[in-house]
C-alpha cells in the first residue's frame, strides 16, 4: 500500500458501481437458489423423516458430515461431477443449509402439541388435511427461524465460491482486495456482505410475523 | 337454533383387545338414550376413554358393534364419521394459530359450508356458550382464559350440530371452583341442546353431577354397573362399586339434589339508605329468619345485616353489613352448596342468577332435611339411604 494512499478509495468506488452491483446481484442470486433448493430438499428430507421415524438418525448423520466437509475440499469433491459451474457452487451450498433446515423442520414438527393432533384426529381431519392445515401453519415459526440461520450462513458462504470463480461480494474481497492488497474492496465487499445479512435477517422476522400473527398475540 | 337433539347410541358386545394381553374393554354391552348425559367412570385401567374414542374410531374395537341412531359407525368413512360427533378433551386442543371463530368453524369448513352459513353458525354458537363473538371472534386462543378456551371447546364440538357428542374429561384440567361453574353452564346448555353425551371422568362426585346415567367400569374393561346416579348409590350392585363410589354415599347423595330443588327462602335485600324500621319490619314478615342482605344497585349481594344490629331508626350505613355472604346457583348441588354454607358464619346462602342477582337463600337445615328423605330407586320403590348391598340381596 502506497502511504499517499488514503484509506478508502472513493473514486474507486464511483469508477466501480457497475461491477459491484453485478457481484452484489450474483451473490444475492446464489443464495436465493441455494436456500431455496436447500429447503424444498430438507423439507422433503423431514416429510421421510416424519413417515419412517428410523431415518431420522441416518439423515441427521449424513447432513451432519457433508456439514463438517471444509469448503474447499467439498468443491474439489464436485468439480469432477460439475465442473467450475454455477451448479458447483449452488450445489455445495445447498448440501451446507441441509443439516440447518432439516433439523429445524423435524423439530418444529415435533413441537406441534400432541393435543391439538388429537383434536384435528377427532373432528375428522384426514392426514393430508392434518399436515397441511393445521401442522404446518403452527410449525412454521421454528421452520422460518432456521431459514434466517440458514440465509444468514449461507451468506457468508458464498464468498468462498470465489476460489472455483464465482464468489459475488466474495471476488471484491478475495480477488481484487486480498490478492492486490487493495483494502477498499474489500471494505466494500465486507460492508455489503454485512449489510445484505442484517436486511436478510430483518425481511425473513418481518415475513415469520406476517405469517403467524397467531404467535405474537399475547393474554392481557 | 334449530339444533337437532340426540340420537341412540348402542355398543352391543363390545371388545377391544391388544394382542394376547388382558382386554381393555370386555364384552359390553350398554345402550344410551338419545339426549342423555353417560358418564364412563372407573379407576385407570378400566377401559374408560377406550370405550369413547371407539365411538368416533379414533380406535378400532376388535369385536362387536357400536351404532349411533341404529347405523353402524363402521358404515362410514372414520373421517366422515368423526365430522359428525363432537369431540371435547380434556386439554381443549384449539388450533393456536386459527383465531377464535376460525377454531369454531373448523367442522363447518371440513363439511364445506358456505361462508356466510359458517359465520352466522360461528356468532350463534360463541353466544350460547356465553362468549360475545364481536370480542372473542378475531382474538387468538392465547389471548383467552382457560375456562373461556374450554368453553370455545364446546362450541367447537357442536359445530356442525352433531347428534352425539364425546366428552373427554372436559372440565379436569381447571380448578375446582371454575369446574363447578363450568358443569353449571354446560348443564345449563346441554337443556337446551340435548346432545348424546359419552362422557368420561375418574372423578365419582363429577360422574354423579353430570349424568343422566353411569357406567361404572372396572379393571378390564368390565361394566361393574349401569345406571342412573341415584340407583347406584342407593344400591350399588357390587362390593367393588360400592368401594369406588365411597363410604359416604349417603353425604354424595346430596350432589344429585340441586339448589333449585329446594323451596328458597325469600330474601329481605337492603340498600344503602334505606330505613332501619322498615328493614325491621320486613324481617318480621318473613318466618325464622334473622338477617336481611344488603345488596348494590344490581341486586348483588354484599353482606348480611343482623337483625339485632337493626336497632333504632335512621338510615342503613354499608357498616352495619358483615361481609362475604357465600352464593351459590341454581343449578349447584346440594353437597357444593352444603359445604359452601359450613364454612360461613351465618350458615345461609344466597341463590343468585346467571348476572350474580340474589333471587332466594338456601339455609343448611333445609339441605339437612333432604338428607334425610328418602331416595327414588331405579324400580320406583323408596330405599332408606344407607342400605347396603347385603341388605338389598
Amino acid at each position: 500500500m502506497n502511504e499517499n494512499e488514503p484509506f478508502i478509495r472513493f473514486d474507486w468506488i464511483a469508477n466501480n458501481v457497475d461491477e459491484i452491483g453485478q457481484r452484489l446481484s450474483e451473490h444475492v442470486l446464489m443464495v436465493v437458489a441455494s436456500v431455496l433448493i436447500g429447503f424444498v430438499v430438507s423439507f422433503g428430507l423431514a416429510l421421510v423423516a416424519r413417515r419412517f421415524p428410523r431415518s431420522y438418525g441416518s439423515i441427521l448423520a449424513v447432513t451432519g458430515t457433508i456439514y463438517a466437509i471444509p469448503s474447499l475440499a467439498l468443491f474439489v469433491l464436485l468439480i469432477p461431477l460439475t465442473g467450475l459451474s454455477v451448479t458447483t457452487g449452488v450445489v455445495a451450498l445447498v448440501l451446507y443449509t441441509l443439516l440447518i433446515l432439516f433439523r429445524n423442520i423435524v423439530t418444529a414438527l415435533e413441537g406441534v402439541p400432541p393435543d391439538v393432533i388429537e383434536a384435528a384426529n377427532g373432528m375428522g381431519y384426514g392426514p393430508a388435511q392434518r399436515f397441511w392445515r393445521v401442522e404446518l401453519p403452527i410449525a412454521l415459526p421454528i421452520v422460518v427461524a432456521g431459514l434466517r440461520i440458514a440465509t444468514v450462513t449461507t451468506i457468508g458462504l458464498v464468498t468462498i465460491t470465489t476460489f472455483i470463480g464465482l464468489g459475488g461480494l466474495g471476488y471484491l474481497i478475495i480477488n481484487s482486495g486480498t490478492r492486490r492488497f487493495f483494502p477498499t474492496s474489500i471494505y466494500v465487499g465486507v460492508l455489503l456482505c454485512v449489510l445484505l445479512a442484517v436486511l436478510a435477517d430483518i425481511g425473513l422476522l418481518w415475513l415469520q410475523r406476517r405469517l403467524t400473527p397467531w404467535a405474537q398475540a399475547r393474554q392481557g | 337454533m334449530q339444533d337437532t337433539g340426540g340420537a341412540i347410541v348402542a355398543f352391543e358386545h363390545v371388545s377391544k383387545q391388544y394382542g394376547s394381553a388382558e382386554p381393555a374393554v370386555n364384552d359390553l354391552s350398554l345402550t344410551i338414550p338419545a339426549g342423555e348425559i353417560c358418564v364412563l367412570v372407573g379407576p385407570s385401567g378400566s377401559g374408560k376413554t377406550t370405550t369413547m374414542k371407539m365411538v368416533n374410531r379414533l380406535i378400532e374395537p376388535t369385536g362387536g358393534r357400536i351404532t349411533i341412531g341404529g347405523e353402524d359407525v363402521m358404515s362410514l368413512p372414520a373421517v366422515e364419521l368423526r365430522r359428525r360427533i363432537g369431540y371435547v378433551i380434556q386439554q381443549v386442543g384449539l388450533f393456536p394459530h386459527l383465531t377464535i371463530a376460525e377454531n369454531v368453524a373448523v367442522v363447518p369448513r371440513l363439511l364445506g359450508w358456505k361462508a356466510p352459513r359458517i359465520r352466522k353458525r360461528t356468532d350463534e354458537l360463541l353466544a350460547l356458550v356465553g362468549l360475545e363473538p364481536g370480542t372473542f371472534g378475531a382474538r387468538y386462543p392465547n389471548e383467552l382464559s382457560g375456562g373461556e378456551r374450554q368453553r370455545v371447546g364446546v362450541a367447537r364440538a357442536l359445530a356442525a350440530d352433531p347428534p352425539v357428542m364425546l366428552m373427554d374429561e372436559p372440565f379436569g384440567a381447571v380448578d375446582p371452583i371454575r369446574r363447578d361453574r363450568l358443569q353449571n353452564e354446560f348443564l345449563r346448555l346441554q337443556e337446551q341442546v340435548r346432545k348424546t353425551i359419552v362422557f368420561v371422568t375418574h372423578d365419582v362426585d363429577e360422574a354423579i353431577k353430570m349424568a343422566d346415567r353411569i357406567a361404572i367400569l372396572q379393571r378390564g374393561g368390565i361394566l361393574a354397573q349401569y345406571d342412573t346416579p341415584a340407583a347406584i348409590l342407593a344400591t350399588p350392585a357390587s362390593e367393588f362399586v360400592e368401594r369406588f363410589v365411597g363410604a359416604d354415599r349417603g353425604l354424595k347423595r346430596l350432589s344429585l339434589g340441586r339448589v333449585r330443588d329446594l323451596d328458597l327462602i325469600e330474601v329481605v335485600a337492603v340498600r344503602v339508605g334505606e330505613d332501619r324500621g322498615g328493614v325491621r319490619g320486613r324481617l318480621d314478615r318473613v318466618e325464622e329468619l334473622d338477617y336481611a342482605l344488603l345488596v348494590d344497585d344490581e341486586h348483588r349481594p354484599i353482606g348480611w345485616i343482623d337483625r339485632a344490629d337493626l336497632t333504632g331508626g335512621g338510615p342503613i350505613n354499608a357498616d352495619v353489613a358483615t361481609p362475604g355472604a357465600p352464593t351459590v346457583e341454581p343449578e349447584t348441588t346440594l353437597r357444593d352448596a352444603l359445604s359452601a354454607l359450613l364454612g360461613s358464619s351465618v350458615q345461609l346462602g344466597v341463590v343468585v342468577d346467571d348476572r350474580g342477582r340474589a333471587i332466594g337463600l338456601v339455609s343448611v337445615d333445609a339441605i339437612g332435611a333432604r338428607l334425610r328423605a328418602p331416595v327414588p330407586s331405579a324400580d320406583g320403590t323408596l330405599r332408606e339411604v344407607g342400605d347396603s348391598v347385603e341388605a338389598a340381596s
